[in-house]
């Protein structure tokens, strides 16, 4: 992993063209969700793309969920860390194609079960008027033994579940 | 004024408007679960309403951004659904409108992620898979309290019909729908889908679907209920006293 700071006082070096494409990839794939700091937006399918107009560097990212409160820090942060790397830059927000959990990297699932969330099953949750639940496994004691408490939880991307094993409430990150 | 301007109006405005009465239960919903829920399916409707009205401005072309739009247009301006202005009245209210509301834009977004226009597609793509939680919520709520206690069947029922006079307004299709073929949808095409939907969740509630009665209309034309006034009095009320304010 490239650090800023590496990043930065490697800046002004005489790198290859793709090299520095891939190194630019590297340190905005590095930003936080600021909400689920465990990922970035690398790990949650967020960073869309890194591309070359001229002499600008234009980063894609695409919103979990349309109202995501995060996507101005996201931006922001991106934006500072293209300054760290001296690069010319802006960032654009993309809707299509919509963000899909399976986007999230294996890496991005496994660090969410550390954190004490549960990742998306990548079975959608949702079809037809009557609602039909699937079990979501407890990122504690791994009990697939729980319960849905809400639908809706801290954040749009998360829903609210209690252990029936361990009796622990904990997050799951929403099939979409 | 273009056509799909107009258009994109019409959805930006009732994505706006139901988001100021959803988050109204911010605080003063039932239980917390049902605050944080409706916290979030209110910052949903938000999120689809900045990316249609931020559109809308581009659409439009003297510079209005989704700001000048939300927060400087008065009454007659706005092209919401009158269903999307009404008091929240009881929490079955609510309920009852967002199954109907809920119900009618997954339908509607369904269709227009084919619109030939890119961006509209888009908004639909992402907007569809958020509004199928918005039914399901809604649906949950319905089947509960109408299959509950005589009290909260009672209160569904009232909430159900309360709502039911303002939903042909939906459906109607316009001049405008039509000349914009391929691009909007138009939502007559979709009604007997959207009424075999809600029946099914309203038989399965064992409340009664409510009869036919008098259907008010006007919202697509700016004439609203006396209602909007004030909910916008509250929308608008710091960016107008702070014009040009950044926070």
């Amino acid at each position: 992993m490239v650090t800023r700071e590496t990043v930065a006082s490697e800046h002004g070096s005489a790198m290859a063209h793709d090299s520095s494409d891939a190194r630019i990839w590297a340190a905005v794939g590095e930003v936080a969700d600021p909400e689920v700091p465990v990922l970035t937006i690398a790990d949650l399918g967020v960073l869309r793309d890194v591309r070359r107009e001229g002499d600008e560097v234009v980063v894609t990212i695409t919103p979990t969920y349309s109202g995501c409160p995060a996507m101005d820090l996201i931006r922001h942060e991106v934006e500072l860390t293209l300054n760290y790397l001296g690069v010319e830059g802006r960032v654009e927000t993309v809707l299509s194609p919509a963000w899909t959990t399976d986007w999230m990297s294996d890496a991005g699932k496994a660090k969410l079960v550390e954190y004490g969330i549960a990742p998306p099953t990548g079975k959608r949750a949702v079809d037809g008027p009557i609602p039909l639940t699937l079990t979501v496994r407890c990122p504690l004691c791994g009990s697939p033994d729980t319960s849905e408490l809400s639908r809706f939880g801290s954040t749009s991307c998360k829903s609210l579940w209690r252990c029936n094993a361990c009796r622990e409430p904990f997050d799951h990150f929403k099939n979409l | 004024m273009s056509d799909l301007f107009e258009y994109t109006l019409r959805l930006g405005d009732d994505a706006l408007i139901a988001a100021q009465r959803t988050a109204e239960w911010i605080a003063a919903a039932p239980q917390l679960e049902e605050d944080v829920a409706l916290g979030n399916i209110g910052l949903d409707q938000l999120g689809q309403a900045r990316s249609l009205l931020q559109y809308a401005g581009q659409v439009e072309g003297v510079g209005r951004s989704e700001d000048d739009l939300a927060y400087f247009r008065n009454e007659r301006d706005f092209r919401n659904l009158q269903l999307c202005e009404l008091p929240s009245g009881d929490f079955a209210h609510t309920i009852a409108r967002l199954l109907y509301f809920a119900t009618y834009q997954h339908l509607l977004y369904e269709e227009l992620r084919m619109s030939s226009d890119e961006t509209l597609a888009g908004v639909a793509g992402k907007a569809v898979k958020e509004v199928a939680y918005h039914v399901d919520h809604a649906t949950q709520w319905v089947l509960r309290l109408g299959d509950g206690t005589e009290e909260s069947h009672r209160r569904m029922q009232s909430g159900l019909d309360a709502m039911w006079p303002y939903t042909a307004e939906m459906f109607a299709s316009d001049d405008l729908v039509r000349r914009l073929a391929g691009i909007a949808v138009d939502p007559s095409t979709f009604a007997d889908e959207w009424s075999r939907r809600i029946t099914q969740v309203i038989d399965e509630s064992t409340c009664s679907r409510p009869e036919s009665s008098y259907q008010h209309d006007g919202g697509r034309d700016g004439r609203h209920t006396e209602h909007l006034g004030y909910l916008l009095a509250e929308l608008q009320h710091v960016a107008r006293s702070h014009p040009g304010a950044t926070w």
